[in-house]
């Protein structure tokens, strides 16, 4: 019984710090971006004490889901939504918040200097038609580098995926062998693998699997976690540079953007310094709100991502929104009712 | 001789084959044991237990709010599952004919044989769906679901434990049933009862499936009942199988405190009930 | 772990007044109601489970259990992977643990002393207390990289060579796989087993021990022989009891396992089980015949696992009352 009033106790003590909290939100969605979303809200928390944005980075499948059953406040997405999920999710607005890049990361403890690929044997790796890791196609891309005799070991999303979607996106348009197999999805096939939910969970397994490759959003591949075990590749764009992933290369595959929602990966060879494996990451709002105070709040955080939030971007590696973009999200912000 | 030889060969060889067994599945726990805390021991800190968790990727969170919301959600899913059980158990003791006891103690296993994910799942659309949101209640729900089958049968059990001498001489001075039954058999079977009651609680305070889409997790302390609430399985869970080294560690240090709760409230609920009981698990 | 309760006598009635009776009647009342809870619980949730799946149901049939295709982007539901992990994870459990569990059960039940066997007992009840998703987070950070370096290759270079059982140890493997799933359920499931065949070896007469030592065997003859038959009905529910509940593990399975979500004969292939895959994918499960298809999984889970409960409770029900309760 003292076990219960201690509850009762530590609960009326939250809910009087609780009592603080003006405004409380629940939102829940992408992997992607969760980085800098946490960042986001909890600087947004100290500028605003009175707002506690509590987001939770289960996919953006599941954060459309909750946006359709209501049981979020909002939710966050890499994919565009179907016609169908906006309807059901009664038509949220989309706001672009950074841009950021689907990294190809690997685990190969002999090979030092990063390995090359290209959008071929990329996605014959992720085919399983390439499936050792010292196979002539990865071996003439990199000459002198120290490939082992093993089976790669692919790694992907076991939940439903944003960054599967954005990924299988730009396979399905770099190979017809792809695009007539898996597909696009944020839940394709994969022709085999080891899957663990979310961007962290990707990435802890290739920090854990010798021989393993799979494909992380790139703040989890900078982390100091992965310092030594997980590297990234640097993938070969439409005019022929291998490109690392960088704040700058994705800051250059979206510099063109002015309307979304859109693809942005495998741009033209004319964007010679693109990270071909970039995208936008959006927020969805719901456009109708009931409670006014809420709404208040809302806007208010959108501005503020829109101006101080893009300053953040760079240091937690993602590229700022280019400014048409930024520009017509603000225009966006009036349709919010 | 020869033959006799062999058999007592084999004897030796099996009967000490059976205490290598012995020796491996009692270990299993002490290896168990050891790790949690060479792993976590050094992790739980002030800040372990007192701070909120650190967006993605920043280190030095805490998880005080897996702490406390683990023990919101067992104690509503004891306030759901207790009474439940501890007034059905004394229904199956006292009161159930034949049909009636075999119809609702098979129930009651099937129940308690229930996967948790399933229970999850069940208690996704009575409680998440229509409230429309994830919610400590739903996990509550779901623990007590679960809490209710095992604080059922321990209850039956120890109140059918009580000798018959004492109700028969509570009904001789002319008592009521329901009041020899408050009065006199309840009391008498009040340890093992209450033994029933806590075991089956510690229990569900490690299950983690049955909260996955019913409490969800949250990196703020919960504002109500009626929000998406964090625990210690569930954060554990997301941190062990993560990339950062520091969540890593967090899971270490909540696996030892969730752990140690687990154990000793099994280890001092059976020394105090003696050797003999059992915990009833279908 | 069943503790033998006292023998069904009917509780005495009370022959009270009217009052009393009222009273009576009232707390019959009261108390039935609650304990229907749990009928009602169930039939709640055989409902829901049958209804929300209708639209596989009625789309797949039964082809839904024999599919292999997992695939939600074509709209293609096949149940065969999951169960084929489930139970498959499930029986490699069973091979660890019944062997080394009715070994440890038969030391502590006709070996060791009764402060030693009660001590060690209790000690092993104790595993079944920890949590699912620590065992996960042991396996994880142990039991995977030892599969991946050690163990599965020694499997893959020795069983893995003789024709017919190369299959089930081939193929590239990391240490997330069936195998691995199965030993970590083998943990799960020991204490279950050794408890329950312990209590039932010690519930097996004096005299039985004592004719066959006289007759000339072995101890150990006389245990495998004549104790160990005698109760083989509890021993077996053990085992029941055991899988039912290694067939409804998810956390522990689905840290190691691998989710994959196809099927794969070798059991150092990674895969998953029923329960595993609806952790994963519920929650984001927009599409109602994505839904439909987790739920169908979840009734398909739910119903083995009846099965399985109701062989383990005939099993150990039907030996109740056979035999006095003497220690050897």
């Amino acid at each position: 019984m003292t076990m219960r009033t201690g509850i009762l106790a530590a609960l009326a003590l939250s809910s009087l710090a609780g009592a603080a909290y003006a405004q409380s939100f629940n939102a829940s969605g992408a992997t992607f971006p969760a980085p800098i979303y946490g960042r986001w809200f909890q600087d947004y928390k100290q500028a605003h004490p009175n707002v506690q944005i509590n987001y939770q980075p289960n996919g953006s499948g599941s954060g459309i889901t909750d946006l359709i059953n209501g049981t979020v406040d909002f939710a966050a997405s890499d994919r565009p939504l179907t016609a169908d999920e906006l309807n059901r999710a009664k038509n949220p607005i989309y706001f672009p918040t950074v841009l950021g890049a689907v990294v190809i990361a690997y685990n190969l403890p002999t090979v030092k200097q990063p390995l090359k690929l290209t959008p071929d044997v990329l996605a014959n790796i992720f085919l399983t038609k390439i499936n050792k890791w010292n196979d002539p196609a990865i071996a003439k891309l990199n000459p002198g580098a120290a490939l082992p005799n093993e089976d790669i070991v692919l790694v992907h999303r076991s939940d439903a995926s944003g960054t599967t979607f954005v990924f299988t996106e730009y396979l399905s348009k770099i190979s017809d062998a792809w695009k007539n197999g898996p597909g696009t999805g944020q839940s394709p096939k994969w022709p085999s693998g080891l899957g663990q939910p979310g961007n962290p969970g990707v990435a802890g397994q290739i920090k854990k699997t010798k021989n393993s490759i799979g494909y992380v959003e790139l703040a989890y591949v900078l982390d100091p976690s992965t310092k030594g075990t997980v590297q990234a590749a640097q993938l070969q764009n439409a005019a022929g540079q291998f490109v690392t992933a960088s704040v700058q290369s994705v800051a250059a595959a979206g510099a063109q953007a002015t309307d979304f929602p859109v693809s942005l990966s495998n741009p033209p060879a004319s964007n010679k310094a693109a990270y071909p494996i970039s995208t936008f990451t959006y927020l969805l709002i719901p456009s109708k709100w009931s409670d006014p105070a809420k709404k208040a709040a809302i806007v208010d955080f959108l501005k503020w991502m829109l101006t101080a939030g893009q300053k953040t971007a760079p240091s937690m590696f993602y590229a700022p929104l280019p400014a048409p973009v930024v520009k017509k999200d603000q225009d966006q912000i009036a349709k919010i009712q | 001789m020869n033959r006799l030889a062999y058999r007592k060969a084999v004897n030796f060889v099996m009967l000490s084959a059976t205490g290598v067994c012995t020796l491996v599945s009692v270990s299993a726990l002490f290896v168990i044991l050891g790790f949690l805390a060479f792993k976590g021991g050094s992790s739980i800190d002030w800040a372990f237990l007192t701070k909120l968790p650190l967006p993605t990727g920043m280190t030095g969170g805490g998880m005080a709010n897996g702490i406390v919301g683990s023990a919101l959600m067992v104690g509503l899913a004891a306030l759901l599952g207790l009474p439940v059980g501890f007034l059905g158990g004394i229904y199956l003791a006292e009161f159930a004919g034949k049909t009636s006891g075999f119809v609702i103690r098979y129930m009651a296993d099937l129940l308690n044989g229930v996967p948790s994910i399933v229970v999850g799942i069940l208690a996704y659309m009575l409680v998440v769906a229509p409230l429309h949101t994830y919610s400590a209640y739903g996990g509550g729900f779901a623990l007590g679901l679960m809490v209710i089958p095992i604080t059922l049968r321990s209850t039956e059990q120890f109140l059918l434990n009580v000798p018959r001498a004492l109700r028969e001489g509570a009904l001789a001075l002319g008592a009521p049933k329901w009041k020899v039954i408050s009065t006199v058999v309840v009391p008498a079977a009040s340890k093992g009862i209450l033994t029933g009651m806590i075991l089956g609680v510690a229990r569900v305070a490690g299950e983690t499936a049955p909260l996955l889409f019913t409490a969800l997790n949250n990196d703020f302390w919960a504002k109500s009942l009626k929000q998406p609430t964090a625990s210690l399985p569930v954060m554990i869970y997301y941190h062990a199988i993560s990339l950062y080294d520091d969540w890593n560690r967090q899971a270490w240090a909540a696996g030892l405190v969730l752990l140690g709760m687990v154990l000793l409230t099994n280890i001092t609920v059976r020394w105090i009930m003696g050797r003999g009981i059992s915990v009833q698990k279908g | 772990m069943a503790a033998s309760a006292v023998s069904a006598d009917p509780t005495p009635q009370s022959k009270g007044n009217a009052s009393g009776s009222r009273g009576d009647e009232i707390a019959h009342l009261v108390t039935f109601v609650f304990a229907c809870t749990v009928v009602l619980a169930i039939a709640i949730l055989v409902w829901k489970l049958w209804a929300d799946s209708a639209l596989t149901r009625e789309k797949f049939g039964f082809h839904f259990l024999s599919g292999t295709n997992w695939d939600p982007n074509a709209k293609d539901y096949g149940a065969l992977p999951f169960i084929w992990g489930t139970v498959i994870t499930s029986l490699l459990a069973l091979l660890i643990s019944v062997p080394l569990g009715v070994g440890a059960a038969i030391f502590l039940a006709e070996l060791a002393p009764a402060r030693l066997s009660n001590a060690c007992t209790f000690l092993v009840e104790l595993l079944a207390a920890v949590p699912s998703v620590i065992y996960g987070l042991l396996a994880i950070f142990t039991l995977v990289p030892l599969m991946d370096e050690y163990i599965q290759p020694f499997f893959k270079h020795t069983v893995g060579q003789v024709p017919g059982l190369a299959v089930f140890f081939s193929g590239p493997s990391t240490g997330n796989s069936y195998l691995t799933a199965g030993m970590v359920l083998a943990i799960m499931t020991l204490p279950f087993i050794i408890s329950i065949s312990r209590e039932s070896l010690l519930e097996v007469p004096r005299d039985q021990r004592e004719a066959a030592l006289a007759l000339g065997a072995t101890k150990w003859e006389s245990t495998i022989q004549v104790v160990v038959p005698h109760a083989r009905l509890n021993i077996l529910g053990s085992i029941f009891l055991g899988l039912a509940r290694a067939l409804g593990e998810t956390m522990a399975v689905t840290m190691v396992i691998g989710n994959d979500t196809n099927i794969h004969a070798s059991l150092i292939a990674p895969g998953s089980t029923i329960a595993a895959l609806i952790a994963s994918q519920f929650h984001e499960a927009s599409d109602p015949l994505q839904r439909s298809a987790l739920i169908e999984l979840g009734l398909v889970l739910f119903l083995i696992t009846v099965i399985i409960n109701a062989l383990a409770r005939l099993l150990i029900i039907a030996t109740r009352g056979k035999g006095t309760a003497h220690s050897a």
